[in-house]
């Protein structure tokens, strides 16, 4: 029982981390860390101009 | 003893997957139910990554746990990052996935259910999820290069030129078709109109609840989008039913067309953060759990597929698009199979977040089984419907007629029962005034998930809402390809042209900015516009230049992991990448020769050409004349270009095997990885 719940709560936090790296939730946050910046409009105005080239150079598939 | 119960278990697999297979290839004459495939599917898959890519890992790859992979020694916290290989799975899939593995198979279930099914599970297993996989390792060896970069490292300038020029013109056709599903998804459909039209808004505000209320909770702004694309869901039901307000949002075909148009020029000229952004984060989050919601429906469901497993249409001449099985189901197929699109994506942003070389066998191989999977849910999804009614939605008007009655008669005389009150009454039920004539695949897949959701969930009460959550699904991600798409290519372009005027080179000068997108937007709008006009539905013509155009990009990966493999003295394994080259060389090579020369009208475009002007003098006519010319001059031209990067390799290939050319590869020196012992500690 304990070996399914402790195999639940990694999956749950694998599936978190992933959409948290899909929607670049993570990426501002190590923005932040590698900026020593709090949160805060201005930080994620730095953080988008930052990520613009990135983001907008991203295909999407067929 | 481990061995032991390996052997056993895969022994069953094998047997199982067989069982299966003849279950599903040697029924003849009545309906079966859609697990097989499943099974089929899912046996397929687990023997192909078990054994296939770890052979390719082995022997031709030597994947190595010790060397370091770019996203360690270049780490910057930015396109460089150490990740879990799970979440660089997610990261791939979510980019990889787009409509063609939903809007390909759906159409080509017009020759039976088992020639799509057949190719998307062999055609993914040794062709598409090997190129996906070789493609990422040799760009993780490079430093992350791109598919153009490697191209003129290993194959010469002219290599790099031509893939570079053939990923503009894949991406030109692709936003055309794509662009062209919208517009047949929502023709005359105010209910569609309206829900599609309030995602605009909903993905604005989006963009300033992010930059303005809640600094980077994307998660929370994608889930109150979510929310309000529901609502719209539900409010475009009320609007469909005001007779004023219906009215303003029932929209003929051109009109949907300018308006796409003028809306994928704002978008590639507005700031990211504001639309593109947004929108493609709601897109994905839809998308990730619409695709899950689905294969939950199919697995609880079991549904019967009414779909023979081959139609008379194998013979070429099928009402969705002409053309015989051979080469046109593996053109149609296209992304669900093998997609030369998804080597940009492996050697684009995966490459940089690969932890260990030994993950990209997951990851490349693995996401597109995953791919693969999602098609034949598609196929399935396509299946479930009737006969008769599956060719009333998806045969255009100058094939059956436009009026109800003249199309059951038609598409009942080829053996496929369907009655003009039973449309309506279908109609009726997804809240659409008419279902006939609605080419393109989107409303027939949307109407087989909803049949598939509403028998699961909430019953035939709920199923007009399923059918337009299924629309908002399709057409939100495909305005986000061709949001993303028209944003690249005009990058592309801007790149290009710098070599003429520098000043065009840069991306935040305005007028390079209005200049370029308002080419992309031309180009594409201009395929759009004729696809829009064209009697016979304009999927006859576009789908497979697009097909044409995706196979080819995967032709030039093919070769230029061919190239490698031989440089890195595997030659007795090049097999692995340059039998999926030929394949597809024979396949595209045919379909091109078909689609200009065949002397059908309805297959050749200069037959068709030629018809025309037989016909009645107007402008009209001579502007279709002149449509057909130029996708036949469109597709000579691409099969040109791909021949010489071909002609180029095989030169490259014949030189190192024989001796006469020095065969070095171009990648970065090893470098011990230090993940290994950081992870032990």
């Amino acid at each position: 029982m304990r070996t399914i719940s402790k195999s639940v709560r990694i999956v749950a936090s694998l599936l978190a981390s992933a959409l948290r790296e899909i929607f670049d939730e993570s990426a501002y946050r190590r923005f932040l860390v590698r900026e020593q910046l709090a949160n805060s409009r201005e930080s994620y105005a730095r953080f988008c101009r930052e990520r613009v080239h990135s983001i907008s150079n991203r295909p999407r598939c067929c | 003893m481990n061995k032991a119960i390996s052997i056993t278990v895969w022994s069953a697999v094998v047997i199982l997957g067989m069982a299966a297979f003849l279950a599903v290839a040697v029924r003849r004459g009545e309906p079966i139910n859609a697990l097989w495939l499943v099974i089929v599917a899912t046996c397929c898959y687990a023997i192909g990554y078990r054994f296939y890519s770890k052979f390719i890992s082995a022997k031709i790859l030597a994947l190595d746990a010790l060397r370091a992979t770019p996203a360690e020694r270049l780490e910057n916290g930015r396109d460089f990052v150490v990740t879990n290989k799970w979440v660089v799975f997610g990261h791939h899939f979510a980019a990889i996935a787009g409509p063609g593995p939903l809007v390909g198979p759906v159409l080509a279930a017009q020759f039976g259910y088992l020639p799509g099914t057949l190719w998307i599970l062999v055609g993914a297993v040794l062709g598409g999820c090997v190129q996906d996989f070789v493609i990422l390792l040799l760009s993780v060896r490079r430093d992350g290069k791109s598919l153009t970069e490697m191209a003129r490292d290993e194959t010469g300038r002219v290599g790099g030129f031509v893939a570079y020029a053939a990923v503009i013109a894949i991406l030109i056709i692709l936003l055309a078709v794509v662009a062209l599903i919208v517009v047949n998804a929502l023709k005359s459909s105010p209910w569609g109109t309206f829900t599609i039209a309030m995602t605009i808004p909903i993905a604005l505000l989006m963009g300033i609840y992010l930059r303005r209320v809640r600094p980077g909770k994307v998660l929370e702004a994608s889930t109150l989008g979510f929310l309000l694309v529901m609502l719209a869901i539900v409010g475009g039901r009320w609007i469909s039913q005001n007779p004023h307000l219906a009215g303003i949002f029932t929209l003929s075909a051109t009109t949907l067309a300018l308006l796409i148009i003028l809306y994928g020029f704002a978008a590639s000229a507005l700031p990211v953060w504001l639309l593109l952004a947004p929108r493609d984060y709601l897109s994905t989050f839809v998308k990730l759990g619409t695709i899950a919601l689905l294969a939950l429906g199919i697995g609880f469901l079991r549904p019967t597929l009414h779909m023979p497993a081959f139609t008379r249409f194998i013979d070429g001449t099928g009402p969705v698009f002409a053309g015989k099985i051979f080469p046109f189901v593996f053109i149609t197929i296209a992304c669900g199979a093998v997609s030369g699109f998804h080597s940009l994506i492996s050697s684009g942003t995966t490459p940089k977040l690969i932890a260990h070389e030994t993950e990209t066998r997951l990851v490349g191989y693995g996401a597109m089984l995953a791919e693969s999977a999602v098609a034949v849910m598609a196929i399935i999804a396509a299946s479930v419907l009737q006969p008769g009614v599956y060719f009333a939605i998806n045969s255009p008007a100058g094939i059956v007629g436009e009026a109800p009655q003249t199309a059951a008669t038609t598409i009942s005389s080829w053996g496929f029962p369907v009655t003009a009150s039973e449309m309506e009454s279908l109609a009726r039920s997804v809240g659409e005034e008419k279902l006939f004539n609605r080419t393109g695949g989107a409303p027939a897949f949307a109407v087989g998930m909803a049949n598939i959701f509403s028998r699961s969930l909430g019953g035939q009460a709920l199923m007009a809402i399923w059918y337009h959550f299924a629309i908002m699904f399709e057409a939100l991600f495909i305005l986000t390809v061709l949001d993303a798409g028209t944003r690249v290519a005009r990058f592309m372009l801007q790149d290009a042209f710098r070599h003429l005027y520098p000043p065009l080179g840069r991306t935040s000068w305005y007028p390079s900015i209005f200049f370029t997108s308002g080419l992309v937007v031309a180009l594409w709008g201009y395929f759009l516009w004729q696809g829009v006009k064209d009697p016979l539905g304009g999927f006859n013509s576009l789908w497979p230049l697009f097909g044409i155009a995706n196979q080819l990009l995967a032709t030039v990966a093919l070769c230029v992991a061919t190239t490698i493999i031989i440089k890195m003295h595997r030659a007795k394994y090049a097999l692995v990448t340059f039998l999926p080259l030929a394949w597809l060389v024979s396949v595209t090579f045919t379909a091109s020769w078909h689609k200009i020369f065949d002397p059908a009208p309805r297959i050749g475009f200069l037959a068709q050409a030629r018809l025309l002007a037989a016909g009645p003098a107007s402008p009209a006519n001579a502007r279709l004349i002149f449509n057909n010319r130029l996708d036949a001059v469109v597709t000579a031209v691409l099969i040109l270009m791909v021949s010489v990067v071909v002609i180029e390799s095989t030169r490259v290939w014949v030189g190192v095997l024989l001796g006469t050319r020095e065969s070095r590869v171009n990648e970065s020196p090893f470098v011990a990885t230090k993940l290994a012992v950081q992870e032990r500690a």
